[in-house]
């Protein structure tokens, strides 16, 4: 069996804390949010009316001119993941396609693009909501009720003939391979919040047997919509006392949390051969060394009560690095403030990592970027990389009295130099059932 | 054939188990007889008033019920799935039985995994219509009208449900899976397009290559037959909109095609890792021997010209099986029926196999079935299995005149039979996804 190493050589994110990497990483050293009242729609009747936006984010800044017209037809989290792409590509010196045609670089790729692969997770994409409504009620009767046949014959017209697309799960990729000339393997993975961390998996795997040589991996969504706010409003997963404190109102593994807030965002990892990367001199944040996935054999739609699925990914993680829990140095967890679901998710870290659980610092960063679903785990994901790079943990937004049920080491307050050789960080579907957990390492020299 | 040194010493993958669900049915064999006797599974849409739609006809999956494949108890567990879920549980269901897992206790359950390409469910239509047009304020923006998202929220909080919004999302098919089989292993859902299930089974087979898993639950479900899907391709203009002759509507290959006709289904498969299966003395129907995957990177409406995609994901499969073109008895065509595809899928089977090109029957069973979407790969791959089981190749039907840009042999209209060890199947998906399995005979 082929086993090549894989290094992270890039780091790209998309947040409402920023955009890039050293963005992102210092608005966490200052433990600042970028959750707020929602300002994309009217959320007045919405019962959790605060989210994480991203500001000033449009997929026309991160393409070569020549395809910026396709901007057009990219929904909210395709635009996301251009974004992430352009600075992942960009922050690991990759010469691809979109740098050399916006005269950001000169060519040659110093790659071949029949080796770079694409692997991103990505959510159920909401249609545009206003475009589609406006479509719709042109085709009511006179009683002001839709009428399909009207719809049929005449209606869908006023929709754009390419309007599908915008809509497809799989355009994050395959806008991104477009954009940076990605021919190699190219994944979708739809699977919720665990999708970017299964993305990330997947890419290492691909990249160890030999299918590619460098991947962009990551995932990245959008559920500031009014239809993202309603499912999770409907599912009851939100926070509905934080409407007057936006900035305090998502709390992972606080004893005060009552629901998690949406928001957009995502990220993308350059992951590549270590040969590869070595030979092109690049920069390199850390190894990834273990992958270790799982299902919920209980439930669909509830969290195991003792985070069973999630103990046997980080298990399998951890035996695939060749890692014991004593070795673990930081836990980026999933948290979202939802009551039941950090409960099992501390409880599923308890079991995996028994005493090592509640000695370890741990990272909840959804306090500060809010719930950006499949785009998630890739933030988390991008994060951990960052603390690796620098031996520094942020602090966790909001968590001011951790949950003493959950029996985690949430670093609070201020950031906090850290010693950190392995970290496992972890992700889950909130419903669906899919567990995953991924290890980094320092790179030994 | 000798085994390829390219498999560096991974482990082997088999597949033991298949089931389906089909618009020409759901039993293993009775598709498949349908499918050699070049029956049409099309037929004006009911699921849906489409008559207005410039396409009126679809394959519909008739008279589902979930019931008669788990039984009442399990069935009312799953009430509340949406349609492709139920597909998925039902195919599921046969594929478990014929791989004999029904009756094997020695299972490793944190060693099974799920590798679904599973479509999202279909939206709930009327009420999300409802609060669309309920919050429509014509007024607004100058005439132009806008969205009342105040109106919106209220209305739609009162229509839409917590249980139907959460099972559109494209991974509860496989949470549903999980559940009934008691799967713990790793668990994934794809959603590349036309290709997703080709590109799940791929994946799964390397979960078990690599040791990740000993049995994957892998294959797809999709039905995009409602209104909003309908809707989308239509605008594309990817459907056939012969409404008057929709039992031969599907045309892949033929000059006169005009688009591809909508399908739904599921197909799902057992991949088992050989010796896992043969020291439960399970019947192995073939081996997963290659996979290929790649990105055109070129347009997301447009397959490249050059058939560059298609052609490096059918020459990667070759590679991974340790085979050469001339090795390959049957391909099994992506063949949507639409101008553009069937043209570059010829092109690239020419570019790639040379001359074996004109030699190696292709066919495509879209004229049949339509196209299943993220169901079809899996489908079409089963089809491979049970040619090899049988030696006979199922036909393209609906095939009358022949086209200059598509010069090679399609199995015109009827089945035929020939000795069949290995077949290569294609799934293409918008925005250049492109996937190619090959399977062959045990030996």
């Amino acid at each position: 069996m082929s086993t090549r190493r894989v290094v992270i050589t890039g780091v790209g994110l998309a947040t409402p804390i920023g955009i890039g990497a050293g963005a992102v990483w210092n608005s966490l050293l200052e433990n600042r949010s970028g959750v707020r009242r929602i300002s994309a729609f009217d959320p007045e009747r919405f019962r959790c009316q605060v989210g994480g936006e991203i500001e000033g984010l449009s997929a026309g800044q991160y393409v070569p001119k020549a395809y910026r017209k396709s901007t057009k037809v990219m929904a909210r989290d395709i635009e996301i993941a251009v974004a992430a792409a352009y600075e992942a590509a960009r922050d690991a010196g990759l010469k691809t396609r979109c740098l050399i045609e916006r005269g950001e670089t000169e060519g040659p790729p110093n790659f071949d693009p029949t080796r770079l692969g694409v692997n991103i997770g990505a959510g159920l994409i909401c249609a545009d909501l206003t475009e589609l409504a406006g479509a719709l009620a042109a085709s009511t009767d006179e009683a002001g009720r839709f009428d399909i046949r009207r719809w049929g014959a005449e209606g869908m017209n006023n929709l754009t003939p390419l309007w599908l697309l915008k809509f497809l799960p799989n355009m994050l990729s395959c806008h991104v391979t477009i954009v940076h000339d990605a021919q190699a393997p190219s994944n979708t993975i739809t699977c919720s919040e665990a999708s970017s961390h299964l993305a990330v998996g997947e890419a290492f795997r691909t990249i160890s047997r030999g299918a590619a040589d460098i991947c962009l991996c990551g995932g990245a969504e959008s559920k500031l919509n009014p239809m993202g706010l309603m499912r999770q409003q409907l599912l009851g997963r939100l926070t509905t006392s934080g409407n007057d404190r936006p900035q305090d109102a998502c709390r992972p593994f606080d004893a005060a949390r009552d629901g998690t807030v949406i928001g957009e965002g995502g990220g993308l990892l350059v992951l590549e051969d270590l040969e590869h990367a070595r030979a092109r001199g690049a920069r390199i944040y850390g190894e990834v060394t273990g992958f270790g996935a799982s299902c919920n054999a209980c439930s669909w739609h509830e969290p195991h009560p003792e985070g069973r699925p999630l103990a046997l990914a980080v298990r399998k993680a951890l035996a695939d690095a060749g890692l014991q829990p004593g070795d673990v140095d930081l836990i980026t967890t999933f948290g979202t403030g939802i009551p039941a679901q950090d409960a099992s998710e501390a409880a599923g870290l308890r079991a995996a990592l028994g005493d090592r659980a509640a000695e370890v610092p741990a990272l909840a960063i959804k306090g500060a970027v809010g719930n950006s679903g499949a785009g998630s785990g890739a933030i988390d994901l991008a994060v951990a990389a960052l603390c690796l790079h620098h031996q520094m943990i942020p602090p966790s937004r909001n968590v001011t009295r951790p949950d003493p049920a959950c029996g985690l080491q949430l670093v609070a307050g201020g950031p906090r130099k850290a010693e950190i050789d392995a970290l496992v960080s972890v992700a889950y579907a909130l419903g669906g059932g899919q567990n995953a957990a991924l290890v980094f390492r320092r790179l030994e020299v | 054939m000798a085994r390829p040194d390219s498999t560096n010493g991974n482990r082997r993958v088999v597949v033991t188990g298949c089931g389906w669900i089909t618009p020409l049915g759901d039993d293993l064999d009775g598709v498949w007889k349908r499918l050699l006797r070049g029956d049409s599974g099309v037929s004006p849409t009911e699921l849906f008033d489409a008559s207005t739609f410039p396409t009126t006809f679809s394959a519909q999956v008739k008279g589902f019920d979930l019931r008669r494949y788990l039984g009442d108890e399990a069935a009312a567990r799953h009430r509340d799935v949406s349609r492709n879920t139920g597909f998925a549980l039902a195919a599921a269901q046969m594929a478990w039985k014929d791989a004999g897992l029904d009756a094997f206790s020695g299972l490793d359950r944190t060693a099974v995994g799920i590798y679904l390409g599973g479509g999202e469910g279909p939206i709930d239509f009327d009420n999300f219509v409802a609060a669309a047009v309920a919050a429509w304020d014509r007024q607004a923006a100058g005439g132009r009208g806008d969205l009342d998202a105040r109106r919106w929220a209220e209305v739609a909080e009162q229509r839409l449900t917590a249980v139907r919004e959460l099972e559109q999302d494209p991974n509860m098919a496989a949470g549903h899976i999980a559940c009934q089989f008691g799967v713990e292993g790793p668990a994934f859902n794809t959603l590349t397009a036309c290709a997703a299930s080709t590109q799940a089974i791929g994946e799964a087979a390397c979960l078990i290559r690599r040791g990740d898993a000993d049995v994957v639950i892998s294959g797809g479900t999709h039905s995009m037959i409602h209104p909003f899907g309908t809707t989308g391709f239509n605008r594309l203009t990817a459907l056939s909109t012969r409404n008057d002759s929709c039992l031969t509507a599907s045309r892949p290959f033929d000059r006169t095609r005009d688009g591809f006709v909508l399908g739904e289904g599921a197909g799902i498969l057992i991949l088992e890792e050989l010796e896992h299966a043969r020291r439960r003395g399970a019947r192995c129907r073939c081996e997963i021997r290659g996979y290929g995957s790649t990105a055109d990177a070129f347009r997301i409406t447009d397959i490249h010209e050059d058939g560059r995609g298609g052609i490096a994901a059918m020459r990667l499969a070759l590679e991974d099986a340790g085979l050469r073109p001339q090795d390959i008895d049957y391909i099994s065509a992506h063949g949507t029926g639409t101008e553009e595809n069937d043209k570059i899928e010829s092109l690239a089977i020419m570019k790639l196999f040379g001359e074996h090109a004109y030699k190696v029957p292709i066919s495509s069973i879209k004229s049949m079935m339509g196209h299943l979407i993220a169901a079809a790969g899996a489908v079409e791959l089963i089809t491979c299995i049970l040619a090899i089981r049988d030696n006979i190749l199922p036909p393209t039907t609906n095939y009358q005149t022949p086209d200059p840009n598509c010069p090679l042999d399609y199995v015109p209209n009827q089945a035929r039979p020939a000795r069949v060890d290995a077949c290569l199947s294609n799934s293409f998906g918008f925005g250049g996804q492109n996937d190619t399995l090959i399977v062959t005979r045990i030996t």
